[in-house]
């Protein structure tokens, strides 16, 4: 028994933390391993959406990761991509309940694409590469990991859109209070639609890779 | 019959799932390399649509919806299952393109040869499940407008894929800036297209 419990790893082993901080910039699901692009331009043109969206997708996530990894054993392989979409179906709803209950405003934007989480390829990506093959508690850090990594591009690319396109920041009038506006300053329209949020994440992408040299595409 | 082809038309060009809304984009950008690829790709979402789109709207329409299990009798006329929509229409999804892989497995061994893996893929292809839910979205009356709706949406990721892959091919052979090359470009290139596809927004039908 002692020796069980030498043997067992730290709950936040260097491991543990690599799983963690590994796909907020290395291993990013959206501009390094390209999961979940779907709804990460969809929702990004406002702040508050983006938000939301990113707790759902954590929620979802780290759920789905901790139940297939419990799982993992007894799942026969040929039909698991059906059990997962179950189970991931299951707690969308459960999300989607919730919004409408609690965030009824912000779930009408989201319109379809809190749905859409069933079939964001960030879960299914996650699942099949790394629920399937680890314990809970390590598959539930990858969860949060992951969805941190998502998370943050998201915020990132509504706040540009949201401060150029409307002048606000969260709602919050800052052009207006700079006094940016008396002075001839006019709100670009073009970041409100949807090809621009293409764009700025092809931005996000450059700049990423020019500060890491590791992730350059060869020609 | 104009209001058919008014909203196939639509959903082709105004509401295009890439430009306008981003779905499938997952499948889009990691299989449009070669233009081959990406007709197999684009002939499968297609055929998908076509068939799950009407499925799932007779599904909405007398199971799902409120007051839909009406023809059940009285006691059923108030009943609600629209929060289930999640789940079944994922699940419709995922067997009839199963079904649909048997099946012209079976028919056209050679339609089924170019489609090859994309098939199995597609169950989990955002434009899909986003092809029902806004068919829900936007109450679509009869089983001929959501057809052609299903349709239509499926031509316009066909001629999105079809064109991203054909630049691809094309930039290969151009200097761009190291950090840039592969996904970056795509995704600028995709922005520019999808300005160009604004271009139709004006237009009402």
């Amino acid at each position: 028994m002692s020796e069980a419990v030498k043997r067992k790893e730290p709950l936040f082993s260097p491991r543990n933390k690599k799983l963690i901080f590994n796909p907020l910039s290395k291993e990013n699901p959206i501009t390094v391993q390209v999961l979940g692009i779907c709804s990460a331009l969809a929702v990004t043109a406002k702040l508050e959406p983006a938000f939301v969206m990113s707790i759902s997708v954590m929620a979802v996530l780290a759920a789905a990761n901790v139940i297939i990894s419990m799982l993992r054993n007894t799942i026969p392989s040929r039909i698991r991509i059906i059990v997962q979409l179950v189970i991931v179906a299951a707690l969308v709803i459960l999300v989607d309940q919730v919004l409408k209950a609690f965030a009824y405003d912000v779930s009408k934007q989201l319109s379809v694409f809190v749905g859409l989480i069933i079939t964001n390829c960030i879960l299914m990506g996650r699942l099949e590469a790394f629920a399937m093959g680890n314990k809970p508690w390590p598959a539930f850090l990858d969860g949060i990991g992951n969805a941190m990594g998502y998370a943050w591009i998201l915020i990132t690319i509504a706040f540009f859109r949201e401060l150029f396109g409307s002048g606000t920041v969260w709602n919050y009038p800052v052009m207006e209070n700079l006094g940016l506006y008396d002075l001839g300053y006019k709100n670009n329209g073009f970041m409100i639609l949807p090809p621009m949020a293409l764009i700025v994440v092809g931005i996000i992408i450059w700049i990423q890779r020019s500060r890491d040299k590791e992730l350059v595409e060869e020609k | 019959m104009q209001e058919i082809f008014n909203i196939f038309v639509k959903s082709i060009f105004i509401d295009n799932m890439i430009f306008a809304y981003f779905l499938g984009m997952c499948s889009y950008l990691a299989v449009s390399k070669t233009v081959n690829t990406s007709f197999g790709l684009g002939l499968a979402v297609v055929f998908v649509l076509g068939i799950t789109v009407p499925v799932d709207y007779l599904l909405n329409k007398y199971i799902l919806e409120a007051g839909a299990l009406s023809w059940l009798g009285k006691d059923f006329a108030e009943v609600d299952l629209s929060f289930l929509s999640f789940i079944m229409f994922i699940a419709v999804i995922a067997s009839m393109v199963q079904l649909v892989e048997m099946a012209v497995e079976k028919f056209a061994p050679a339609l089924y040869s170019s489609l090859g893996i994309f098939l199995p893929l597609i169950a989990v292809n955002c434009a899909i499940l986003g092809g029902s839910l806004f068919m829900q979205e936007r109450e679509y009356e009869t089983i001929a407008e959501a057809t052609s709706f299903g349709v239509g949406s499926g031509v316009g990721f066909f001629l999105a894929i079809i064109g991203i892959a054909a630049i691809r091919e094309k930039i290969t052979y151009s200097n761009v800036p190291a950090p840039l090359r592969g996904l970056g470009i795509t995704f600028i290139i995709t922005g520019l297209m999808g300005i160009a596809f604004m271009s139709f927004m004006g237009i009402k039908l």
